[in-house]
């Protein structure tokens, strides 16, 4: 020992370039990693969860409301995001393998899918966001131009199809009693509160998903470098973590957010 | 190198299985099961979830002390919720916060 060649890191020359010198070997060093993002991530459980929490009682008081509001979601464009993030995973996932069979080009085109796929992810988001705009089905007054509206004086230009009853649409409650009674004056800003919930969620899981293209940047950048091999891949696989919990966030944020009041409206479209 | 690597078979499976789910979750939301829907929501979204994080993020083959730090934060998401309801629920309804919320439910 006392012989050994000491490089700056205090590991023997023969040591792996990229092993830290608080650490022992490679594989204290990769587990160490490991169990680090997992305590960053229980973390983001219960950043997240907090706000699971909101939605579960809102939604307990409020499920007519909910309903309703989550039947003037876009069900196709959620469902089409759910399908492109699951793809993406599976592309991440594929990047963490060819990372850990060494084969350099193959992590370069999985990250880059991973990216395109998260990339057409926002877009979408942001067609939806748009759509929600143009509605007045933004929660608030963040554009004085386009305060939330709900219901029968709601529903601007192009949304008066005919045929559709805007009252009893919008307001379910007034078919469910049948008899003539007047409907809630507070089912509006109840409504309100789902996409207050609903901009919250999905807003603070595009920000997720936008951090994690910007690693999957430099992790690209790296992978195109060499710097990763069968020793050392940390990076890739922690960066899978992430984007792995960012899907699982998405998974339970479909069916609560966009499937609420799909039976109700008729076999669906 | 101790480090288990996952089959290309193995992920290209569940990534199958996560697809058919997408599906189930949309389809069965389609009919009104009353009070069951969002077990049976929750249950599929569950049943995905782990799904990725057992084979995709690999906890099944981590050790055993990741995988304790796993199952603690979803342990303590569980304490914020029931403990959470138990509070809200069991409140008098007379006392304007809480109370058993209505059971017509989703409609």
């Amino acid at each position: 020992m006392a012989e050994a060649v000491h490089t700056t890191t205090g590991h023997p020359a023969s040591a792996h370039a990229a092993l830290q010198h608080h650490f022992e070997n490679m594989e204290q060093q990769r587990e160490a990693g490991t169990l680090g993002m997992w305590i960053f991530l229980v973390t983001e459980i219960m950043f997240f969860g907090g706000m699971f929490m909101a939605y579960i009682l809102y939604r307990a008081y409020n499920a007519d409301a909910f309903a309703a509001a989550s039947n003037a979601l876009n069900v196709k464009m959620g469902f089409a995001n759910t399908i492109v993030l699951i793809c993406s995973s599976l592309t991440m996932a594929l990047a963490v393998y060819y990372s850990q069979v060494g084969k350099r080009m193959m992590i370069v085109v999985m990250l880059i899918l991973t990216m395109i796929l998260g990339t057409a992810f926002l877009v979408v988001k942001a067609f939806e966001y748009y759509d929600k705009y143009e509605k007045n089905e933004i929660p608030g007054r963040l554009f004085p131009s386009r305060p939330f509206k709900w219901g029968e004086s709601g529903h601007g230009s192009p949304a008066q199809e005919p045929g559709r009853d805007a009252t009893t649409e919008r307001n379910p409650q007034a078919v469910q009693t049948g008899q003539e009674q007047k409907p809630d004056p507070n089912f509006a800003s109840r409504v309100e509160m789902f996409f207050f919930i609903y901009f919250a969620m999905t807003g603070l899981h595009a920000l997720h998903m936008v951090i994690g293209l910007g690693m999957l940047i430099v992790l690209t950048i790296m992978a195109w470098k060499g710097r990763f091999s069968p020793e050392y891949h940390s990076p890739v696989e922690l960066g899978g973590l992430y984007w792995h919990f960012v899907d699982i966030v998405w998974i339970f944020l479909f069916p609560l957010l966009y499937l609420l009041g799909a039976h109700g409206v008729g076999g669906g479209h | 190198m101790s480090e288990h690597i996952v089959s290309k078979t193995i992920y290209f499976l569940i990534f199958g299985a996560l697809m058919v789910l997408t599906v189930v979750t949309y389809w069965v939301a389609l009919y009104d099961f009353g009070r069951m829907n969002v077990v049976i929501a929750l249950a599929v979204a569950v049943t995905k979830a782990v799904l990725v994080v057992l084979f995709f993020m690999h906890v099944r083959y981590s050790t055993r002390l990741t995988k304790i730090v796993v199952i603690s934060g979803f342990f303590w998401l569980a304490i914020l919720v029931s403990l959470t309801l138990s509070d809200y629920f069991t409140r008098p309804a007379t006392s304007g916060v809480g109370g058993v919320p209505a059971s017509k439910s989703t409609r």
